[in-house]
């Protein structure tokens, strides 16, 4: 790990300028990701902005009726929320699909939002990596792809965002709420949060250098059936191959997300009108542009068959 | 034969000796990571409580909460594995809630209360999840039960608080305990052995006994 000097933040505003004002600073929430990353020198930040101090960690009715969620909120605390476990039951079951009850404890909601992909290249400092070193080319192409991304793929990375929680935030349609350097606050919708790779895989979000997150807010419930189904090499604490996230009605409408398929949470709501007709025309049309590799071709019927389980879940 | 605690004095040396040769004879970087940053440690102080006990550490703000209870406190029950989050070896409580110590700063838990196995029970006075590994048979090699007994204790308050888990059927329900959840909450404990099933034994006649 290399050297960094380290303070911690008291303000929001603070923490948004200590980050600006330093280059190469980062902030740190639960660091379980950032650490992991710190130790095999992927990530080399020069100084941390510790925003555990922030009170940034609570959950609290929101004006429009929803919930806005702190950006320091630990996973499983957001989890086992009573009002988020009744009203947002796919966010709870994202969430527990994720990582390890250890893991959850110091993992945050900003966090996780802003976790960095699994790719096995992006991990191995002795190969090339767009995403890791902008420029140096991508051996996730040539190489082995089974985890990677199918769909909204380009030439330069077909990386995947590995994060549960987003994929549930997107089929809710949350909003990320931030607060820039200067002060300014502004709040991105999930839809608009993650980017897809490009020809600048490196850049994986809408945010600004400096900018924090200070809370991510829930629409007002949705009602119907709540469902993520994650499937995974292992029964628990692996990342997807394929998670579908949906909220499904009485009468068979709804709406539905992937996770593991692309470089953000994938949905395309045109598409959703069609699900009272069952998994397959849903599924032709969510990857009617994907870019399967060799490897990673089994992740398409994986999808249908996968989305044709949960709307059957749905309807018992 | 040398005196146990002759030998292990002797790794530790080597240990020691083989890191300090491998900060010399620096090996090339590879492609990424940055190049010749002059490397001075930054030096922070912080204060925590481990086992009962106040300590004022001055660290490397690189340090790790757990070489920080290893190579500071020496405070050696807690295990450092993949050093990586993945197998759980590290698990401490810190205010009463596991974590990965090797996921996490040193510096991050100024003010803090750690409970580290030392802290669970003494040799004279197991704590009672302590016993029941050894009852049962919860492990072979013994390098991954500092970490497994500390998310056991920390899994059974869980489901008395009504976490729910991946495998809890009915979120708006209460938690009822079973073998399912059991497994599924541990499963950020890896095993190389396999004692699992008797692990989950342990953990279950705990449970039972405390009501
Ligand atoms: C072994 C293992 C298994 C895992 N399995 C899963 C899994 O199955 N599913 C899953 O979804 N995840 C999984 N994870 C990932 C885990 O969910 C993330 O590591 C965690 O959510 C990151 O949150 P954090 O608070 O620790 O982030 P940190 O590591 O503290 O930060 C991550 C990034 O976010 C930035 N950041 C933090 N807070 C803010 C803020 N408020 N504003 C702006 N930027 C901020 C940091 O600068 C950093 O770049 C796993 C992790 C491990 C180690
Ligand atoms: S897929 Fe993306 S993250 Fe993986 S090697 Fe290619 S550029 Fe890097």
């Amino acid at each position: 790990m290399r050297s960094f000097t380290y303070e911690r933040a008291n303000t929001p505003g603070e923490a948004a300028a200590a980050v600006a004002r330093t280059p190469g600073a980062r902030f740190i929430a639960g660091g379980t990701n950032l650490l992991d990353l710190m130790k095999l020198q992927i990530e080399t930040p020069t100084h941390l902005v510790d925003v555990n101090g922030l009170k940034l960690d609570t959950i609290e009715p929101a004006p429009e009726g929803g919930l806005r969620i702190g950006a320091l909120v630990r996973n499983t605390d957001l989890a086992a929320d009573e009002r988020v476990r009744r009203d947002y039951a796919v966010l709870s079951r994202a969430l527990l699909a994720g990582a390890s009850g250890q893991l959850r404890n110091r993992a945050t909601t900003a966090g996780n939002l802003l976790q960095r992909t699994r790719c096995p290249y992006f991990y191995d400092t002795a190969q090339p990596c767009n995403k890791r070193q902008p420029g140096s080319g991508c051996s996730a192409l040539d190489g082995v792809s089974r985890q990677l991304g199918i769909v909204g793929v380009s030439d330069a990375c077909i990386a995947t965002n590995p994060s549960d929680m987003a994929v549930a935030m997107r089929v809710l349609d949350a909003t990320v709420e931030t607060v820039k350097p200067g002060g300014v606050s502004r709040t991105i919708p999930i839809a608009e949060f993650h980017r897809l790779p490009g020809d600048t895989p490196h850049v994986e979000t809408a945010l600004e250098a400096g900018e924090l997150i200070i809370a991510v807010t829930l629409p007002p419930p949705l009602g119907g059936r709540q469902i993520y189904r994650k499937v995974r090499d292992r029964a628990s604490y692996a990342f997807a191959l394929v998670s579908v996230a949906a909220v499904i009605h009485q009468d068979g409408t709804g709406r539905v997300a992937l996770g593991g398929v692309a470089h953000k949470p994938w949905r395309i709501e045109a598409a959703e009108a069609d699900l009272p007709r069952g998994p397959k025309v849903v599924t032709e049309q969510l990857l009617a542009d994907a870019k399967p590799t060799h490897d990673n071709a089994f992740k398409r019927p994986l999808v249908e068959r996968t989305l044709g389980a949960v709307i059957s879940q749905a309807r018992n | 034969m040398a005196h146990p605690s002759e030998l292990n004095v002797n790794r530790r040396e080597v240990i020691a000796g083989a890191g300090a040769c491998a900060a010399v004879a620096a090996a090339p970087l590879p492609a990424g990571a940055q190049r010749s940053r002059v490397e001075t440690p930054v030096l922070t102080q912080v204060s925590f409580n481990v086992n009962g006990q106040l300590h004022t550490l001055e660290i490397d703000t690189r340090t790790t909460l757990l070489d920080a209870l290893r190579e500071h406190l020496h405070l050696t029950g807690t295990k450092k594995g993949c050093d990586h989050g993945q197998c759980g070896a590290c698990t401490v409580l810190v205010d009463g809630r596991r974590i990965n110590s090797c996921l996490t700063l040193a510096v991050m838990h100024q003010g803090d209360t750690v409970t580290t196995i030392e802290g669970l029970g003494t040799p004279d006075n197991l704590h009672p999840m302590q016993a029941a590994f050894i009852k049962h048979d919860g492990y072979q090699c013994g390098y991954c039960t500092p970490g497994q007994i500390c998310s056991g204790v920390a899994v059974l308050d869980e489901i008395k608080a009504g976490i729910p888990s991946h495998v809890t059927a009915d979120l708006t329900g209460s938690v009822q305990l079973s073998e399912a959840e059991i497994r599924e909450r541990m499963s950020g404990n890896i095993c190389r052995c396999g004692a699992y099933s008797n692990i989950v034994e342990a953990m279950t006649e705990v449970a039972e006994k405390q009501g």
